[in-house]
């Protein structure tokens, strides 16, 4: 548990300092905002997962009354197969523009073909169907496995399957290949008293947020371009917006709206360089606005994958071996999470001998995106599913199996690199201890399982400024976009710097022509980053303002200390002035204070989760209900505790959906035949109760308060978890996810 | 000196070699002299003057922030890892 520390803020539950403008109905979003002469956009999408595109007509579309403007491919500047820098990573700059606007072949159903400016809304509707599209259908691939095959139908005739840098000659939906070696694996295996090779199958799975993307752009007369947008990362949009119209980054200002939900899916650009083209074309101001299908098929969901787990452990429990094969789908575009995956499957536990491959897959099916802790939750349903199954066979308890193998500071990731102070061990021992897991649970078909997971966790760049108000308040700029509470979580970290409560800091998510680069709200990184940025432009406000302190008592700055939200006198003369006093003599002392840092922290920590489930399984209809789930995570520490349960519990109840429910359904055609809210069954409260939370904080060493992001690895262990909760209840080993109740009457034998 | 983990799929340029000791004050100097080693490693591990896109390098279990210049002490463990940002993005 945490070193203890008398804080005054951090720790606390101050209300968010968004939190009037949110539940009034203040707040701006992207659908609300509204400039003078807006014009509205509407894209035409492929109504094929695979297809030529031989011919495209717009004629018909232009002369539509109230039309202003149409564009194709064809308007955006002609992208070279070249590798683009976008700052946080390199991208390809013709699969980049080619996901805007298909080019020459149109990859999944919903892969936008053309948009129209109009009038109106209803306008822009009807002018896409007038848009002339002439089609070759190829036949799609819509899974792995097939799309591995011989005979497969390539998606791009120039994809070789790239390995460290070595790339196959032959064309292939394999984009590329890496693996982790460690240790001996014939050995591991053959040292081992019992093996157990398992395969596993998860489906294609969507964020799921409220709001869809929405974006607003116009062109100055000057040239300068602003789009006003949903994003969790104004700067990546940015950069993102200057590679796809070659346009200079100088002239693109990105402004954050407000956001209705992200989880890595909104860092990505999709309708934003659309609107930005047809404003170029209109000369007027454009918003486009995706509907819900729109957002299941035109944005990146997280990947559908194939992984084969193997696993070999001695008759005390010591793990010996662990090997995987994960085959992750790209999506139309090479650039699947396995890479992340790879390196989370095993993360948790300290094994000898691990050989992990990893395979990035095209199909035809959208670009996938980032989806909390990308490609660890597919990961660790398949490893800790054969842990489980491993504790089973040996009759030892799963929780102590996983203590008896967990990670600890000084062991090795299986990918390699040394763990620093980790707290995964005391994950385990706060769900070992909570009554949860004491209590019975022998009723007919019910059952309970754990899972753990592992997520990285990331530093990257941000930026902070502060100025002091007269009365003792500040004003905190950043940029990052707000999710989960991110503006509080921050403040909290001034507002202790300072001395002064977390409301009197008033924290402002500005545009990218106000801050310095900052990198997105994802990878867990706000709290931590932005946070560690806003500590120390705090630290850097005390430094200025012990030196108007020096000036006013005529003393060296080195006699003045800071504590608790008093300057004083440590030499000589008595002489005390409180934080917000002093703020009120800043004219007289030498004028305006503003802290500023920036920041790219190295040390956020890896994040650990244990997770306790209890279901019923309905033998009837194949149903599984959720009795009771408690989460144990380690924080690091929780600055704001409310809004680390609220991820905890968000991060959870994504998972549940995830285990149970929620996958994209494909005709043969390639064609989502569930893209609607109705359809695609995410949970609600009516389906789950209430999710009880443990946070246990082992301070990260990299952090001045010990923070450690803590808004995904929540979602990695619950389709696991439930897994061995159903065999627990059912004695089934359920190895596809969703675990829906078609699959398991099929797997009961009911159907 | 510092000791260069050997990514799997290089392994083939090393010998079989999984960890490497090599001299060098940052990961410029390490790759260099790896290169002069076991050539044909720098290419697989830098584009031009920069570490390979979705390439990450971790010294000592921490990810290096800028990139070629960091500084590597005597005794650090050196691994080349897939890296994660923000975002998992486009391209291979």
């Amino acid at each position: 548990m945490s070193e203890k520390k008398d804080y005054k803020v951090i720790g606390t539950r101050p209300i968010r300092h968004d939190g009037v403008d949110k539940v009034t109905g203040r707040a701006i979003y992207g659908a609300d905002f509204q400039i003078t002469g807006l014009l509205h956009g509407r894209v035409l999408r492929s109504p094929h997962a695979h297809a030529n595109i031989v011919s495209i007509d717009t004629t018909r579309a232009e002369a539509l009354p109230g039309v202003k403007g149409v564009v194709t491919a064809q308007d955006l500047p002609t992208a070279e197969d070249k590798m683009a820098d976008l700052g946080e990573g390199a991208v390809n700059l013709k699969y980049l523009c080619d996901n805007i606007f298909a080019s020459d072949k149109a990859l999944y159903k919903g892969h936008a073909i053309a948009a129209v400016a109009a009038t109106n809304p209803h306008i822009a509707e009807e002018a896409c169907t007038l848009i002339d599209v002439e089609y070759e259908v190829l036949p799609p691939v819509l899974e792995v496995r097939e799309a591995m095959e011989q005979d497969a139908p390539i998606l791009h005739e120039n994809l070789r399957t790239s390995s460290l840098g070595e790339t196959s000659d032959e064309p292939s939906n394999v984009a590329s290949h890496i693996q982790f070696k460690k240790g001996d694996i014939d050995k591991g295996f053959a040292d081992a008293d019992v093996v157990i090779d398992r395969e596993f199958v998860t489906g294609t799975v969507h964020q799921g947020y409220i709001e869809p993307h929405n974006a607003t752009a116009h062109y100055n007369q000057d040239g300068h371009l602003t789009v006003w947008c949903s994003t969790q990362g104004a700067f990546t949009v940015r950069e993102q917006l200057a590679e796809i119209l070659q346009y200079p980054i100088s002239k693109i200002k990105v402004v954050p709206l407000e956001i209705g939900g992200g989880f890595g899916g909104k860092i990505n650009v999709y309708i934003k360089p659309v609107a930005a083209l047809l404003a170029k074309k209109t000369g007027k101001p454009v918003k486009v606005l995706m509907n819900r299908a729109d957002v299941f098929e035109g944005t990146g969901p997280t990947p559908a994958s194939y992984i084969t787990v193997k696993m070999g452990v001695k008759n005390d429990g010591k793990i010996t071996a662990a090997q995987t094969g994960m085959y992750f789908e790209a999506g139309a575009y090479p650039g699947s999470p396995v890479g992340a995956g790879a390196m989370c499957i095993f993360a948790p536990y300290n094994i000898e001998n691990v050989l992990i491959d990893g395979y990035d897959i095209v199909v035809n099916k959208p670009k996938t995106a980032p989806y909390r802790a990308p490609g660890a939750t597919n990961a660790a349903f398949g490893s800790e599913t054969v842990i489980d199954e491993l504790a089973e066979t040996l009759d030892i308890d799963p929780l102590e199996m996983r203590l008896m193998n967990g990670a600890k500071e000084g062991d090795h990731r299986s990918d390699g690199p040394v763990y620093p102070r980790i707290g995964f061990i005391e994950t385990l021992e706060a769900a070992k201890e909570h009554p949860h897991y004491g209590s019975e649970n022998g009723k007919k078909h019910h059952g309970r399982g754990i899972a753990s997971g592992f997520w990285f966790n990331i530093g990257l760049e941000s930026s902070v400024t502060i100025s002091v108000n007269p009365d003792g308040t500040v004003n905190l700029v950043e940029g990052s976009t707000d999710i989960g509470g991110t503006r509080a979580s921050i403040a909290m970290q001034a507002a202790e710097v300072l001395g002064i409560p977390a409301e009197s800091v008033n924290p402002t998510v500005v545009d990218t022509n106000s801050i310095g680069y900052t990198a997105v709200t994802g990878g867990s990184r706000t709290t931590y980053a932005t946070g560690y940025a806003a500590y120390e432009a705090a630290q850097d406000v005390v430094k200025q303002m012990i030196g108007r302190a020096a000036k006013l008592w005529d003393a060296d700055e080195s006699n003045v200390q800071f504590a608790d939200g008093e300057f004083s006198s440590i030499n000589g003369k008595e002489e005390q002035i409180s934080f917000r006093d002093l703020s009120s003599r800043l004219g007289e002392t030498g004028g305006p204070v503003v802290g500023r840092a920036t920041m790219n922290p190295a040390g956020a920590g890896g994040a650990f989760a244990t997770h306790v489930v209890d279901v019923t399984v309905d033998e009837d209809t194949g149903k599984v209900e959720i009795l009771r789930y408690t989460a144990t995570q380690d924080a690091g520490k929780a600055i704001h505790p409310s809004y680390v349960e609220g991820q905890i519990q968000g991060g959870v109840v994504q998972g549940i959906g995830w285990a149970l429910n929620e996958e994209y359904i494909y005709n043969d055609e390639g064609t989502m035949t569930n893209a609607s809210f109705l359809d695609y069954r995410m949970p609600t409260c009516l389906d789950l109760p209430m999710i009880d939370t443990i946070i246990v904080e082992v301070p990260n060493p990299g952090h001045p308060y010990g923070v450690r992001g803590v808004g995904e690895v929540p979602i990695v262990p619950p389709p696991a978890a439930i897994a061995n909760a159903i065999y627990d209840a059912i004695g089934i080993r359920m190895t596809e996810l969703p675990m829906s109740p078609d699959r398991l009457l099929k797997a009961m034998g009911k159907i | 000196m510092p000791i260069v983990a050997i990514p799997a799929l290089m392994r083939n340029l090393t010998d079989g070699e999984e960890r490497i000791t090599i001299q060098g004050d940052t990961i410029r100097e390490v790759i260099d002299n790896l290169e002069k080693r076991y050539p044909g490693t720098k290419e697989k591990l830098i584009d031009g003057d920069r570490i390979r896109p979705g390439i990450g390098v971790y010294i000592d279990g921490v990810i290096a922030r800028v990139g070629m210049h960091e500084r590597v002490d005597s005794d650090a463990e050196l691994y080349f890892l897939p890296a994660i940002s923000g975002g998992q993005k486009y391209g291979t």
